[in-house]
């Protein structure tokens, strides 16, 4: 009842906020800084996007209670793009034109994000993109909270290698940008490292795969060949349950087939019965577990903002933390949200994150962050077993693939999000549009 | 082909832990003397931090060869066992908060309680926990329990070590259950592969991991250490192909057995369809909406049960079939008098407005139950599997596939054999004459209509078991479930049952070759070539009532 209530309570919220932004005379919005936030509450996205939209109102309505920014008070703008990727370029482009926001949170999807970069730059505004991601990309108006795949990935391949002692890899993914770019990524890496090319396989699952049972017994002969295998996953969202059922009714448990996953947070654990997966491993630069007091305050908080005990909080929640205060930092160094003097202003901005380090925005709008690889706990969460002893500069263009190897971002000296390093020039500064004709749920 | 339940970890564990208790009390006063070993091996635990270290302590205390000490280790891999703040004493720790209980870790007795803050967790790995399980194997070959036997011969198949040799030889001679005693003759070889026996002995261990055949045997040959010896390495080579080659045949009726399974699954989700689409030629797009809240029921039969009647539990299945058939099929029944009834003769609106239900079943079900996926368990009669030669056959597949046939046998059963039956098929087939002789054909329409939206919800029940229960459930099958009843042909369920079947079974064939995403896209495009040359489907209807 109490999840019915507050349901409504959301609802009813959002209709007020939207309802007010709608009917905002002019004198009050001089009152009043507005933030947007783009994130699904339908649709398939609505399962992973809905708890992002909560975690920015619960951190706006904490900064107003600290007096807001620049004097003024903060008002957050809820828009739904309903998991529709061409509509979160036209609720971008309302956010921003109608709305004058001061800068946007907001996006999940890769497809999403490339839907939305040439509006953020023909209108120069900010987007904050809050999850981890295939990299490929820097933009002057996007500011990357999430991992890219240095942040995640390799470290991740790296515990495997070195901890566990594995020699032979899967790399199972769902069909689309993401994975594939990831995986390319991590066969170049693998294979740099020495693993030979018959003791990798790399297999693609369409979205919402739900039967797993040849690829589950693929995986098992694969393993049985003598030599310590892993399953690297970046299967995606709803894939993912039917996926480790499968696992475990096969018997494959993690002590012989350990499977790391990119894309399995608390929120994801929250479906399954989790008693047969112990063991399982991800890879994240945040846990809900991780025992600081930044993020017992903040866990607190959260729990005392949604009134349940229950709901858990994940990665991209983190990163939406550290976003949001980075974009006041950077306003408050500024004087003003006016978004060149903030873009200009951000790189180089510390503020703390929740896991007991200082994240830092580099020049190439990517943050510094630790990465974690937790194994699955009984009770849904993830038990930190290896951590990086830094934080890792987050990298826009992996040094593993060749085309990508030579770029470089830097958009505080060079200006540049794509400059070639062998020609010396800068490629180009066109926001890529591709076609958006991917189905569901990305990272 | 010895059918073998296999159990799971945790499972086995717990088990383990049962018997131990028994087995230990006695055998407590005389094992005085050791328990100073015991302890200070025990004291190690706790003592170095890193997993390397952590892993040679444990081999210590499984060296002390005491099978108490199987109770400290099993702990550690449930993540119970913690290291005092204040003295660094390594306790088992039970309860959860803030404060916890301590128990000894040599007896298990309770011996006070400390703050969490108080205590170090010792944490673990896979690595770890690897080395416990190898470790448990040798301590627990002469536990009372023929399955706790049973579990430790297939741990030291697992990780064959030539000097735990010894230890298997006499549990051999001790041995009085057959299959035990097979598996550790298994598991002897294994070890005599890894160790420096002579030529013959190897040859004739060999031959034994050629007999156990599988996967295992596979991976036993390939790891074997390389001999100097050319009989043994032919042995090997040959061993290895013979194993091959019967994993093959197996594989073939593992294809067929995984394909039987989507079958039936399809079949599942498009039975409803067959009726409300197939006999009375409504395009309901909100058909997967129905499976979803078949689902849902259930999982809210599961919630109710969890935290009122836990002893039921294990029953939320068959008590949440007959509520997901009457919840679906009201919801069906509400639609098609609110909605449909206006529409038919109009294909295009039909689809239109079933479609926007659709998404208002979606998103109210989103709102009441919130977008997350909800978690209903698997009842313990239907999680794990057990093996069939060479297949692994899952035991929640097998009743799927049963309750498919089940249902399609049922539902044949309703629509050839009972009056409502009798009527629906006069009111398909010529609406004006059963009219005529006085049937209330609005009323058939409905009931109808809620039949097949009552069977989806059904096949709701069974697909929470294998699939999310989020509000996106039903979208997953719709696609496949229209493509299922145009394939087997429209108004013929033996279509139906026929077209899931082989399309299941394609789709597995197909799956290994081309993976599954061109596995699908090849089923789709012979579907569409199919429909070509056959437009009414596989088993067409004939005569007048096909245009009626």
């Amino acid at each position: 009842m109490n999840h019915i209530a507050r349901t409504f309570g959301f609802i009813a919220l959002g209709a007020a906020l939207t309802a007010t932004s709608a009917m905002t005379p002019a004198s009050a919005q001089e009152d009043t800084i507005k933030v947007g936030i783009l994130h699904s509450l339908s649709g398939t996205m609505a399962i992973s996007e809905t708890t992002l939209k909560d975690a920015m109102l619960m951190l706006i309505e904490a900064q107003n209670e600290k007096g807001g920014l620049l004097g003024k008070k903060l008002e957050a703008v809820v828009v739904d793009p309903a998991s529709d990727w061409p509509l979160f370029a036209e609720k971008a482009r309302q956010l921003i034109e109608q709305d004058e926001v001061a800068a946007v949170f907001g996006c999940w999807t890769s497809v999403s994000r490339k839907s939305v970069l040439p509006v953020f730059s023909e209108l120069n505004s900010i987007l904050f993109y809050p999850v981890q991601y295939e990299g490929e990309e820097s933009e002057r108006n996007v500011f990357y909270t999430g991992a890219a795949p240095n942040q995640q990935a390799i470290p991740a391949v790296d515990y495997l290698m070195n901890e566990e002692g594995v020699e032979r890899w899967v790399l199972e993914g769902t069909d689309y940008v993401y994975p594939r770019t990831t995986n390319k990524i991590l066969e170049q890496y693998l294979l740099d490292k020495g693993v030979a090319a018959e003791d990798i396989i790399v297999n693609y699952t369409p979205f919402g795969f739900s039967d797993w049972q040849t690829e589950v017994a693929r995986i098992k002969e694969f393993g049985s060949a003598g030599k310590k295998t892993a399953v690297v996953s970046t299967v995606n969202g709803d894939a993912n349950v039917p996926f480790y059922k499968e696992l475990a009714n096969q018997g494959i448990k993690a002590e012989d087939i350990p499977v790391v996953a990119f894309s399995v947070g608390e929120e994801e654990l929250a479906g399954i019965d989790t008693g047969p997966l112990v063991g399982h491993l991800a890879a994240w630069n945040y846990f809900q577990s991780v025992e600081t007091e930044a993020n017992a305050s903040f866990i607190e908080e959260w729990h005392a903002f949604t009134g349940d005990e229950a709901r858990v909080t994940n990665d991209p929640m983190e990163a939406h933390y550290i976003g949001f205060n980075m974009w006041i930092k950077a306003a408050e160094a500024a004087g003003t949200t006016d978004p060149d003097a903030v873009i200009a202003a951000l790189p180089g901005i510390e503020v703390p994150n929740l896991t007991g380090g200082i994240s830092k925005m580099l020049p190439n709008h990517h943050i510094t962050k630790p990465v974690l690889i937790g194994e699955i706990q009984e009770d849904g969460q993830f038990e930190v077993v290896s951590e990086t002893d830094d934080l890792v500069p987050g990298d826009a263009w992996s040094d593993f693939l060749p085309e990508s190897k030579k770029l470089k971002s830097d958009w505080v000296d060079l200006k540049c999000g794509n400059y070639d390093t062998e020609a010396e020039k800068c490629i180009a500064e066109t926001a890529m549009a591709e076609p958006a004709t991917e189905a569901a749920k990305s990272n | 082909m010895n059918v073998i339940k296999r159990m799971t970890v945790t499972r086995s564990i717990a088990a383990l832990f049962a018997v131990l208790a028994v087995l230990l009390s006695p055998s407590m006063a005389t094992a005085q003397d050791s328990d100073v070993a015991l302890r200070q091996a025990i004291a190690g635990l706790g003592a170095e931090k890193g997993y390397a270290r952590l892993r040679e302590a444990i081999n210590v205390v499984a060296q002390t060869g005491d099978p108490r000490a199987a109770r400290v280790l099993g702990a550690l891999t449930e993540g119970d066992v913690y290291r005092r703040a204040d003295d660094g004493a390594v306790v088992i720790v039970s309860g959860r908060g803030q404060q916890l209980t301590l128990h000894d870790p040599v007896t298990g007795e309770a011996i006070g309680t400390a703050p969490k803050s108080a205590l170090d967790k010792v944490r673990v790995n896979n690595s770890v926990r690897r080395s416990v399980r190898a470790a448990l194997g040798g301590l627990t070959l002469a536990a009372g329990d023929p399955d706790i036997r049973m579990t430790a011969a297939r741990t030291l198949i697992a990780t064959p070590d030539p000097d735990s040799l010894a230890a298997i030889e006499k549990a051999i001679s001790d041995e009085e259950d057959d299959a035990v005693r097979d598996a550790l003759e298994n598991a002897r070889a294994g070890a005599i592969l890894f160790s420096g026996a002579d030529p013959e002995t190897r040859i004739a261990a060999i031959e034994t991991i050629r007999n156990m055949g599988g996967q295992q045997a596979l991976s036993l040959l390939a790891r074997m250490p390389a001999s100097p010896d050319q009989g043994v390495l032919q042995a090997a080579e040959d061993a290895a192909a013979s194993v091959q080659k019967r994993l093959q045949y197996w594989g073939l009726g593992q294809n067929i057995w995984y394909g039987v399974s989507l079958g039936s699954v399809l079949l599942l989700a498009a039975i409803g369809l067959a009726i409300t689409f197939g006999v009375m030629g409504v395009i309901n797009m909100a058909h997967g909406e129905m499976v979803m809240l078949g689902a849902y029921t259930t999982f809210t039969v599961q919630e109710v049960m969890r935290t009122s009647f836990p002893g039921l539990l294990d029953w939320s299945l068959p008590i949440a079939l007959p509520l997901a058939f009457l919840v679906a099929g009201s919801v069906g029944f509400a639609l098609e008098r609110g909605v449909i009834r206006f529409l038919y003769g109009r294909p295009l609106e039909t689809l239109l407005a079933t479609w926007g239900v659709s998404l208002v079943l979606q998103q109210s079900v989103r709102t009441l139950f919130g977008p997350s996926n909800r978690e209903v368990s698997n009842p313990s009669f239907m999680s794990g599997a057990f093996q069939l030669g060479e297949i692994s056959v899952t035991w929640n597949r097998l009743y799927i596939v049963v309750f498919a046939l089940v249902v399609f046998a049922v539902l044949l059963y309703a629509i050839n054999r009972t009056s409502l039956g009798l009527r629906m098929r006069a009111v398909t087939q010529n609406r004006r004459m059963a009219a005529a002789m006085g049937i209330r054909t609005p009323w058939v329409d409905a009931l109808t209509f809620a039949l097949g939206s009552g069977i989806a919800g059904i096949a709701g029940v069974a697909l929470s078991q294998i699939d999310n229960v989020s509000p996106n459930l039903g979208q997953g099958y719709i696609i496949d479930s229209f493509m299922v009843v145009v394939f087997g042909g429209v108004g013929n369920l033996w279509g139906t049952l026929i077209a899931a079947l082989s399309l299941g079974v394609a789709n597995k064939f197909l799956e290994p070759f081309a993976g599954a995403v061109l596995g699908k896209i090849l089923v789709l495009v012979f579907i569409i070539l199919f429909i070509q040359r056959r437009p009414r489907g596989l088993f067409a209807l004939k005569g007048r009532a096909v245009d009626a």
